[in-house]
């Protein structure tokens, strides 16, 4: 298992060096270089010399590249544009959000889906079924910008039902540590300041959650109607085993191995930042952040932020294919 | 047990079973059609046929393990008196793993990939036996022991794809004994082993029946398990019984002319080389309904124009045949046939 796990860690390198690699050209690539694209279309031809002698841009690619290369594994990814602040800061400053809006989106997507994965499966071709297979079709065909906005209109415009914009509510003096907004609440205690970031995250956690939810429904079902013709499910049932029994362990268990890897792939794409969700709740995670970084040309952001979720999605993948062995004693033995 | 007849309450008995297959926009299939034996403690019964001869359905049928949807199921199934059929899904889930037991036939795909040996043995304690933690585990050990699968204490921890296709066998019949049932079915228990593994099997089998007095249901397609373990045998043909008979009658003179193309069909060791198998004509699909006649009949060679029922005006039915033996077939063998065909 440490062999499996090191050999997949080594397999990153490769990635990570192909991505900067891709990545550094692009910046290079831009016209008028970065000193037009950081100083605006007006800039004189001296500031750009200026620019250029600054950051070290005339001296050879390679050289430059190296550079990069040597701050990036150090974490440094320069100053975002913007706000002046390092990128790596800023990234840290972010990810907690995402990361709680994207446990919340799956908490929904899980909890939801595969008890009705379940249960369509089990009422094959009944009511319940037929819905859930086209409900989870629509849900993977309707774009998620406009179910985000459909929510935000309906449920926080319209009723006021809950927040539709931000992660917290500024009124709020709430003390932050880890920028977990809700860890934050439970840790200092600030109840009201928990609650209030929980449901910020409901509305955006939905729209984000909805199409993992349609996926995890589908397979699920698939799974469950494959594994209840399985021969050892028989043989759980001649053995007389209480029907929860035959359900939790015989069943459930078998049919989540095909569901866990399309929840791990699924958290994965979700830490990497939900960028238009984001942007119609203006919650400040990775993705909002991603796209202010375009709309203000700051590059060094992100240039920084894509490398991290880079490895941020390798790793999810990583622990996919690590609990995958230890849900299937078949996997892990080989 | 075979030879003196003790008269006994049987273990089990089936009378008359149906059972129907009726699925949407399809004709529905009689695949068990009036079935009726009877199996007394300490014997072993042996339901042989060939693939789709509704033996298996006979035996799933018994257990109350049929899907309930488009299927029907009559007739009576009794164990020990109890009448199984229409009982609820509680009851039969107290008497299965309990009072009757099931064996399959492909023991890796009868035991569930993700769970260790040791729970797939103790759950069958904890539902019937109220056995928890350690004394499950020890009991578990001695089941696991008593079946012959070496080590015991380390395979509980260990899972289905570690063990070899013999050790599975093993520890499902383990599984199937662990609450020491009045009755026991096999459905094909050795089909999937290796012949070698086949004979410990059926050994194990007997050893464990023998005395316990558990009633055994052995069902297969190979005369050389019924030959070598059963005290009955039962030979089916397209949903119905043919032919019933006490092993040794049934081996020394087959009375239908399907049990005696199974007979002839056995490849032996003192027949000469180059001596050809000879088959039963055409295959399982080509029969007629039984309102029509005698199911047999279009790949039989002594069959007559009375074995359709436009001949002769009735179905071919079961009847003694002498002593214990039944038989459904209006042209039996003779002495003077019954080695016809057969290798000299």
């Amino acid at each position: 298992m440490l062999r499996f796990i090191v050999r997949r860690l080594l397999q990153l390198i490769p990635i990570l060096l192909g991505l900067s690699i891709l990545l550094f050209a692009w910046l290079r690539a831009l016209p008028g270089g970065p000193a037009l694209a950081a100083l605006g279309e007006r800039a004189t031809p001296q500031r750009i010399a200026e620019y250029n002698e600054a950051f070290g841009l005339n001296e050879p690619v390679y050289v430059q590249y190296l550079k990069f290369l040597g701050r990036a594994v150090q974490l440094d990814f320069g100053t975002s544009a913007r706000t002046g602040q390092s990128v790596t800061s800023e990234f840290f400053l972010r990810f907690p959000g995402t990361i709680e809006l994207t446990l919340f989106a799956m908490a929904f997507a899980i909890g939801v889906g595969i008890p009705l994965g379940y249960l369509a499966a089990k009422k094959h071709g009944g009511f319940v079924d037929n819905a859930s297979v086209i409900g989870s079709l629509l849900g993977v065909t309707i774009p998620v910008f406009f179910l985000a906005y459909l929510l935000r209109l309906v449920f926080a415009v319209e009723l006021g039902w809950l927040p539709g914009s931000g992660r917290q509510d500024v009124r709020i003096d709430a003390t932050h540590i880890t920028n977990f907004y809700v860890l934050d609440g439970l840790l200092t205690r600030e109840w009201d300041a928990a609650w209030d970031a929980l449901t910020h995250l409901v509305l955006p956690g939905v729209a984000l959650g909805t199409i993992p939810l349609a996926i995890i429904v589908r397979i699920t079902r698939a799974a469950v109607l494959d594994v209840v013709n399985e021969d050892y499910v028989r043989t759980a049932n001649a053995k007389g085993l209480a029907t929860t029994t035959v359900r939790n362990r015989h069943v459930v268990r078998n049919a989540l191995l095909p569901v866990s890897t399309t929840i791990g792939l699924q958290t994965g794409l979700l830490l990497s930042g939900a960028v238009l969700t984001e942007t119609v709740f203006a919650f400040g995670g990775v993705g909002s952040a991603l796209r202010q970084a375009i709309s203000d040309r700051d590059y060094a952001l992100l240039q920084g932020f894509i490398l991290i979720l880079a490895v941020v999605y390798v790793l999810v993948n990583l622990l996919v294919d690590v609990s995958y062995g230890l849900l299937d004693p078949r996997v892990r033995t080989r | 047990m075979s030879g003196v007849q003790v008269p006994q309450t049987p273990v089990l008995e089936v009378e008359d079973l149906r059972v129907r297959f009726q699925r949407r926009g399809e004709p529905a299939t009689l695949a068990v059609d009036g079935v009726s034996f009877a199996v007394a403690p300490g014997e072993t019964v042996g339901l042989v046929g060939e693939s789709g001869c509704g033996k298996s359905v006979t035996s799933l049928a018994t257990m109350g393990l049929l899907p309930k949807r488009g299927v029907q199921v009559s007739g009576s199934v009794r164990l020990d008196g109890q009448e199984l059929l229409g009982a609820g899904d509680r009851t039969l889930r107290r008497l299965r793993g309990k009072d009757m037991a099931m064996v399959f036939q492909d023991p890796l795909s009868s035991l569930n990939p993700t769970v260790t040996i040791g729970v797939q043995v103790t759950e069958v304690l904890a539902a019937h036996r109220g056995m928890k933690g350690d004394a499950a585990r020890t009991e578990a050990v001695d089941l696991l022991d008593r079946v012959g699968i070496p080590d015991p204490r380390r395979r509980l921890g260990e899972y289905p794809h570690q063990l070899s296709g013999g050790m599975r066998q093993r520890a499902l019949i383990a599984m199937a004994l662990a609450c020491s049932p009045r009755l026991l079915i096999a459905d094909e228990p050795t089909t999937a082993l290796d012949v070698t593994i086949q004979a410990q099997i059926l050994e194990l089998l007997r050893d464990l029946v023998q005395g316990s007095g558990t009633a055994l249901v052995m069902i297969t397609h190979d005369l050389g398990v019924v030959a070598g373990l059963c005290d009955r045998v039962h030979v089916m043909y397209a949903g119905r019984i043919i032919e019933t008979a006490e092993r040794r009658d049934l081996f020394a003179r087959p009375r239908h002319p399907y049990t005696g193309g199974l007979l002839h069909s056995v490849p032996r060791l003192d027949s000469g080389r180059g001596t050809p198998l000879t088959p039963i004509r055409g295959s399982a699909r080509d029969t007629i309904p039984w309102a029509q006649g005698c199911a047999f009949a279009p790949r039989c060679d002594v069959a007559e124009d009375d074995c359709l029922v436009e001949v002769s005006g009735s179905e071919v039915e079961l009847v003694p045949d002498g002593g214990t033996r039944e038989l459904r077939c209006r042209h039996p063998l003779t002495p003077a046939t019954q080695t016809a065909g057969a290798p000299s």
